[in-house]
Parts: structure tokens; C-alpha cells; sequence
């Protein structure tokens, strides 16, 4: 309960003081230093150094658009995920093999599970008086190691998704636009499946790429081999004529360059 | 005038002792880069602060365009980015911004850290310093997930997936998380909830703690 001095008066029936307390700053002209007030003089100069930084990042906004790619299609097995940047090092972690699959549990909570306990412990792990870095060397030490282990992991993630991308071949990384003169050939007419993904005109679709130009990139037993075993989304045995047929197809897919 | 209006209002709500209180504390010249340029360091916690209340605001807008369910979301973001005037440079906004404020509390970490700054008598600051820190990647990890394109969809189904290896609890976490079994209608939703209600609830609270033990507590001492 709040201290009750017998001769305050109040504002009315309120617990409002009657006597007002004057609305100026105080002078830190006493304190060591080159003290000054919060308000107005140290905040203005902050939102300097704010200001700075909102340009910065207006220029990034309006230099750089934000990604949007294709509408989630859950039945693409053939996307390769890729988390933000700042789970990356979490997400490249668990491909190694000694913190997946059986050591699965080591990789989620031992070492990222022990490095954040040990973050949010810090205070008491490292419970000495000295403040100065190079003063407690354990503690400066694994921040630098736990530094190092995040900036590698980013950097060898971002490196096996670029070559992981490179691997799935220029079609995938972007696919072809369609041309809207392409006529496809009679025989393609007649593959009902092929045209449930790929379209009446081969220009592809949201599972399945445009074939109008797929003679560039494949060659004739690869062709024959997606058609018959099936690639990505794609499941096998989709052709169901003749093998003289499927030799036909593929001729003519082959040569659409 | 104005001095008419704030003595009126002093006087029924006596304000000034919580003015004063906000506005009165001595910025010391270590921490001040007015004084020593390296002081800049210490510029971090406030511009997490600043990207924060940018992200807030750039939220609100998108909010009024964006559709939380799996038909329109990936619409209503296409549509806000290629139709809506200025649409790009909101969803630009809060889309570059989650990755500064991760940077900008990145780098408060590291000088908090340095300058040993979460011993006594700070500890508790810096524990509620960690949770904004897991709750802020919580806003990105929700947020990721809904403008339900593709790079959206995969990243998240991995994400949930690693959730659900966590022994015991994983696979509550997952259900939580999702739903139901598959990644649909309903993960759109209680991802679009706990990023727009729960998350910033949580970090709003955080924040409050925050600052209050900074105020109370004064600014860490010179090296």
C-alpha cells in the first residue's frame, strides 16, 4: 500500500495530487562524462542513424521486387525446398549424415538443441565479473566457433542448392515460355495422357513442362526413357500404344528443336 | 494553447511524472556515437526496434489485401504485388525487413554478447532478449509459409518435418502445427493465426519486459 501523507490534497474525490510536479528536464551537467538527455537531444540522433537505415533499405525494396514463384502444387515431388536464409545453416546441418536418420535426434536437439540452452544460459555459464572479450576467452571463443560452424553451414547450403539446380538442367531451373503459333503434330492429338498434363499444344503446365522445344535438350533415348519410366511428378507407363508407336513419338519429339 | 490543453489533462491524470519518467534518463557518452564513432555499435537493439514497428505497420496493409485461405492466398499476394498501387513496396517492405530485423537483432546479440553486457545484474534481460529472439524466427518461419507459392509450400513441409523428429513431443508439434495430416487448408490458417495474433502478442510482451529492465536497470557501464 502506497505511503499516505495526511495533508495532500487531491483533484477532487481522485487520487490525483493537487500539487504539480513541473514538466522540465533535468541537467546531467553533474555526471561523469559527456552525459546527455534521452529527450529530445540523444533520441534525434538516433533517428538520424534511423533514417540512414531506412533509405538503405528503401533502395533495397525498390531496386529488388520480393520473390513469388509458382502457386504451391503439393504433387510436385520434383521442387527442391529451400528455407529462408536464416534457417539454412539448421537445414544443411541435418543433411550430414553423422545428425540424420538414425542420428536424427543428435542433429535436432544435441547440437543446435545444446547451442541455444547454452545461448539462453550464458549469464551463468559465464558467470565471472570480467565484461571485456579477450579478458574471458572460453566465452568469446565458442561464439566465434558457433560464428564460424553458422556462416559455413549457410554458405555450403546455398552452395549445394545452387549445384543441385544446376543439376536438374536448364529446363527445370526455367522453364521455356510457350509460343502460342506452336502446332503440335497429329500424332500428338492423340495422346490423351500426355495432353492431361502437358496441354493440347505441348506448352506444359503447372506439374508438367513445355515440350515444344524438348529436342534441344534431350536426346531420343532419354525421351524415351521419361515416357516409359516416368520423371519427377510424372509416373511411368503413362504410353499405352505399340512399341512402334512410342518409336514414333519419340522421333518426333526429338526433333522439335 | 497546448500548454492549456496538457495542463488540463495533467491535472486529472497527473501525466508528468510518466512523461518525465519516458523522457528522463541520462544516454551516457559510451554509448553515444555522437562521441565516439565505434559507439555505433550500440545502435542495433533500437534499429531491431525501428525495422519491428516498420514490419508492424507494412503487416497492417498487407492484411488488407491478403486472404488466408489455399484458393485466394496466392491470388490476393499476386494481386496486391502486380495490381495494387504501391503494393510491391509494402509487401517489398515486409518481406526484406523480416530479413534486416534478423540481421539488425543479430548483431545486438553479438554486441550484448561482446560487450558482456548480460552479466549481473542483466541476466533476465538477456533471457527475455533470447525469447524475442525464438519468437522473431517464429514470425519468419509462419510468415514464410504464407504467400502459399511453391518455394512457401516445400520450405515449410521440411520445416514441419524436422519439428516432428523432435522425440515425444514432435508429433503433437506437428499436429499443431498442421492441423491435420496433410499440409492444406487448415495449416494456412493456424500459420496465418499464429503469425498475425499469437507470435506478435508474445513478442509485444517481450518487448514491454525488455525495455522496462533497460530502463530500470540503466544501460550497461563502459568497458
Amino acid at each position: 500500500m502506497a505511503k499516505i501523507d495526511k495533508d495532500a490534497t487531491f483533484v477532487g474525490d481522485s487520487r490525483i495530487s493537487a500539487k504539480r510536479i513541473p514538466n522540465v528536464s533535468p541537467s546531467y551537467s553533474e555526471y561523469p562524462g559527456k552525459n546527455e538527455a534521452f529527450w529530445p537531444d540523444f533520441l534525434l540522433k538516433e533517428w538520424m542513424v534511423a533514417a540512414v537505415c531506412l533509405v538503405g533499405f528503401l533502395v533495397l525494396t525498390v531496386s529488388h521486387d520480393p520473390p513469388l514463384t509458382a502457386r504451391a502444387n503439393p504433387n510436385d515431388s520434383s521442387f527442391t525446398p529451400y528455407p529462408d536464409w536464416y534457417f539454412l545453416f539448421l537445414y544443411q546441418l541435418l543433411k550430414y549424415p553423422w545428425v540424420a536418420g538414425k542420428y536424427v535426434l543428435l542433429g535436432i536437439l544435441g547440437v543446435p538443441g545444446v547451442a541455444f540452452t547454452a545461448m539462453i544460459l550464458a549469464p551463468w555459464l559465464d558467470a565471472g565479473k570480467e565484461r571485456r572479450a579477450f579478458r574471458r576467452p572460453i566465452a568469446t571463443g565458442l561464439m566465434f566457433i558457433a560464428l564460424f560452424c553458422i556462416f559455413f553451414l549457410t554458405w555450403e547450403a546455398d552452395h549445394h542448392h545452387t549445384a543441385q539446380l544446376a543439376a536438374k538442367g536448364p529446363a527445370a531451373a526455367a522453364p521455356a515460355p510457350a509460343d502460342p503459333n506452336f502446332k503440335a503434330d497429329g500424332m500428338w492429338a492423340a495422346q490423351t495422357s500426355c495432353i492431361s498434363c502437358h496441354g493440347g499444344n505441348m506448352e506444359g503446365g503447372p506439374a508438367a513442362p513445355n515440350l515444344q522445344k524438348v529436342g534441344t535438350n534431350q536426346k531420343p533415348e532419354d525421351i524415351q526413357k521419361i515416357i516409359t519410366e516416368g520423371k519427377g511428378g510424372m509416373p511411368p507407363g503413362m504410353f499405352k500404344g505399340s512399341d512402334e508407336d512410342l518409336k514414333k513419338l519419340v522421333d518426333y519429339l526429338a526433333s522439335l528443336k | 494553447m497546448m500548454q492549456k490543453m496538457y495542463d488540463w489533462v495533467d491535472e486529472r491524470l497527473n501525466i508528468t511524472p510518466m512523461w518525465r519518467d519516458l523522457a528522463d534518463h541520462e544516454v551516457p557518452e559510451h554509448v553515444n556515437p555522437a562521441h565516439h564513432f565505434s559507439a555505433f555499435v550500440y545502435c542495433f537493439g533500437g534499429l531491431t526496434f525501428f525495422i519491428t514497428v516498420i514490419q508492424i505497420l507494412s503487416g497492417m496493409f498487407l492484411s488488407m489485401y491478403y486472404v488466408p485461405d489455399i484458393m485466394n492466398a496466392y491470388e490476393s499476394v499476386k494481386y496486391l504485388q502486380t495490381e495494387v498501387a504501391f503494393g510491391v513496396i509494402v509487401r517489398g517492405m515486409h518481406h526484406w525487413g523480416a530479413s534486416l530485423v534478423i540481421v539488425m537483432m543479430f548483431l545486438h546479440t553479438l554486441r550484448v554478447f561482446f560487450t558482456g553486457s548480460y552479466k549481473k545484474p542483466r541476466e533476465l534481460n538477456w533471457v527475455v532478449g533470447m525469447l524475442i529472439f525464438f519468437v522473431m524466427l517464429g514470425l519468419g518461419f509462419t510468415g514464410y509459409l504464407l504467400p502459399w507459392d511453391q518455394t512457401a509450400y516445400f520450405a515449410t513441409v521440411v520445416g514441419v518435418q524436422i519439428a516432428e523428429s523432435v522425440p515425444i513431443i514432435g508429433p503433437y508439434l506437428k499436429y499443431l502445427l498442421t492441423g491435420g495430416d496433410i499440409f492444406g487448408a487448415l495449416t494456412l490458417a493456424r500459420f496465418f493465426a499464429i503469425h498475425v495474433f499469437f507470435l506478435p502478442a508474445a513478442l509485444l510482451g517481450l518487448l514491454a519486459a525488455h525495455f522496462i529492465m533497460i530502463r530500470v536497470q540503466g544501460v550497461s557501464g563502459p568497458l
